[in-house]
């Protein structure tokens, strides 16, 4: 059995996790203050990738990073790079489809976040780096740990733009739900199923792991004595 | 050690006009919720900014909006002890208060440390987070983590509302006795005159987002000025009032009767008040007397109240309260005739 799906799904998986997390905490941080009207806006634009079909994605990307399109060509021409049909353009496609994920539950724990505690933090002299890294960073972490952990699994699983913008090309740019549905058309049904098997126990590893991390961090309920 | 503020804001249909100052003993800022007492801390430290006004703290400008200075609230050397305390529930006892000092280096922050912790009796607590301490325990690593931030002033916003009523009685000479060894500016956010009274020997009254000039606590309670300084004061019998027609007397048009009053009459005064526990039942042949008929007995804990209607009261007017012992054999409809003493009648505007 040839690994390369594997350790191709889960570069690509871990390396959108990573942008996705510092953007989406960037984008859920300065909506969350923004004014109504920009948020409800910038809103609905962050949100629609998550509600549009993998397809309609995949499409809009190819029309951006396509070869002759706009920055598909002029980052030919420059770099004489094609961004479409390489392992790392189905990054564009799992950033896209799994950043409404982080940048929502992110934004949902910004918001339940109790603002005295970053006036306090000021007051004390304390810098708003230091605020934001060591005081709303840590308070809001069950959602933005949820909330990477679940664009992990959504990037993982990824299917519809990734097909389209990376293709199947095997030990290049095939992933596990590539490779399951190459094997599947092609009736090698055995190794299909070897891979769903992979697939589903690495996804309940992740969503296993996140239910230990939630258990360790339940407050625990001793009062103290007075 | 002195704290100038005089700022404006408007937020929405509220308007704040705050001007008072603060020197070393702890002033009172007194006032029903919703005020703007809490803003106007706030702009003191720097968490708000004020549309207008100056802040100047032990000489140093913190904000002055002629002049374009709003330091920002990491340089403005004030201690604000939230309502909630906001504990960073995250840390722990130790970490918070070390969070107040990070300016010093590791050795003498942990000697910081280790004396707040004894200052404030936190000792056994260092390890653990602010969800598992009592709500005094709380307020305490708050003072602690304002007194390792090393503040030139400490705001003070309802220090007790969050805790129960038993401890706070149990608390409040604690929190008395860190501000005396503090020793600067203190402002005590309160809307409980028996707290101000106990804790502040002056008091500036908040009411609708204004202040009145600051008082001697003595001289609001024996002499409120205004109806709102009175009911904070905790006057309950507040009446319209109008200059009677003879020099040293004032009519109450609600309840229909004129009386004698010692305090001279100045302009601007509305209403005329007084307290529960000044009105009595008359004396024969006494003078400023109001005939009454009983509404219904209040009974409180420790006391009661009756409620008296006098006889020639118009429709609407209040009722004028009366304190009586709690097991005053009262019956409503009775007749009751109370003396007003002119000395006790208080003019207000």
């Amino acid at each position: 059995m040839d690994w390369f799906p594997l350790y191709n799904s889960l570069r690509i998986a871990a390396i959108s996790t990573v942008v996705i997390f510092f953007a989406g905490i960037f984008a859920a941080y300065y909506i969350a203050k923004a004014p109504r009207m920009v948020k409800g806006v910038l809103d609905v634009v962050l949100t629609l990738p998550l509600v549009l079909p993998p397809t309609v994605m995949g499409y809009l990307l190819l029309r951006l990073l396509g070869p002759n399109r706009l920055i598909g060509s002029w980052v030919l021409e420059t770099f004489g790079v094609k961004m479409v049909m390489t392992w790392w353009s189905a990054i564009f496609a799992t950033v896209a489809v799994a950043f409404p994920l982080m940048y929502r539950t992110a934004r949902g724990a910004f918001e339940a976040f109790d603002d005295t505690l970053a006036q306090a933090g000021r007051t004390l002299g304390l810098s708003n780096t230091y605020i934001f890294w060591r005081i709303r960073m840590p308070v809001c972490r069950q959602g933005i740990l949820a909330g990477t952990v679940l664009s992990f699994a959504r990037a993982l699983g990824e299917y519809g733009a990734t097909s389209m913008i990376a293709g199947y090309t095997p030990g290049r740019t095939a992933t596990i739900s590539t490779t399951v549905y190459q094997l599947w058309r092609t009736g090698d049904d055995a190794l299909a199923f070897r891979w769903v098997l992979v697939n589903v126990a690495i996804s309940a590893v992740v969503l296993l792991a996140v239910n230990m991390l939630e258990r360790r961090e339940k407050p625990s309920a001793r009062k103290g004595v007075r | 050690m002195a704290l100038e503020v005089r700022v404006e804001k408007t937020c929405g249909d509220f308007h704040l006009k705050a001007e008072f100052q603060a020197e070393g003993e702890p002033l009172a800022l007194l006032g029903p919720s919703g005020c703007g007492k809490s803003l106007t801390l706030k702009c003191i430290a720097g968490i708000e900014r004020p549309d207008r006004g100056r802040i100047v703290l032990d000489g140093r400008v913190l904000f002055d909006s002629e002049r374009r200075i709003d330091l920002p609230p990491q340089k403005r050397q004030v201690g604000y002890l939230f309502q909630q305390y906001a504990l960073f529930p995250h840390m722990t006892v130790a970490e918070n208060i070390a969070a107040g000092c990070r300016r010093l280096d590791r050795s003498q922050r942990k000697k910081r440390v280790a004396a707040l912790v004894a200052m404030l009796h936190l000792e056994g607590l260092e390890g653990l987070r602010p969800r598992q301490l009592s709500g005094g325990q709380q307020q305490r690593t708050a003072l602690a983590r304002i007194l390792a931030s090393e503040p030139r002033a400490i705001l003070l916003d309802e220090p007790f509302s969050a805790l129960d009523s038993h401890l706070k009685w149990q608390l409040e000479p604690e929190l008395r006795d860190v501000l005396e060894a503090f020793g600067g500016v203190t402002l005590w956010v309160t809307h409980d005159r028996g707290e101000a009274c106990r804790n502040c020997p002056r008091v500036c009254v908040m009411e609708a987002g204004r202040t009145a000039p600051v008082r001697d606590m003595g001289s609001l309670l024996a002499d409120p000025q205004t109806v709102g300084a009175a009911r904070l004061s905790g006057c309950r019998n507040c009446v319209k009032a109008e200059r009677g027609e003879t020099a040293g007397f004032v009519r109450l048009p609600e309840w229909g009767v004129t009386l004698r009053c010692a305090a001279p009459w100045r302009d601007g005064v509305t209403a005329l008040g007084i307290r529960e526990e000044r009105v009595r039942p008359a004396r024969p042949d006494e003078e400023n007397t109001v005939e009454c008929a009983l509404t219904r007995l209040v009974e409180d804990v420790s006391a009661a109240t009756a409620l008296l209607r006098p006889l020639t009261a118009g429709l609407g007017a209040p009722l004028l309260r009366m304190a009586v012992e709690k097991d005053a054999a009262l019956k409503p409809g009775e007749r009751i005739t109370v003396a007003l003493s002119a000395e006790d009648l208080l003019l207000l505007e």
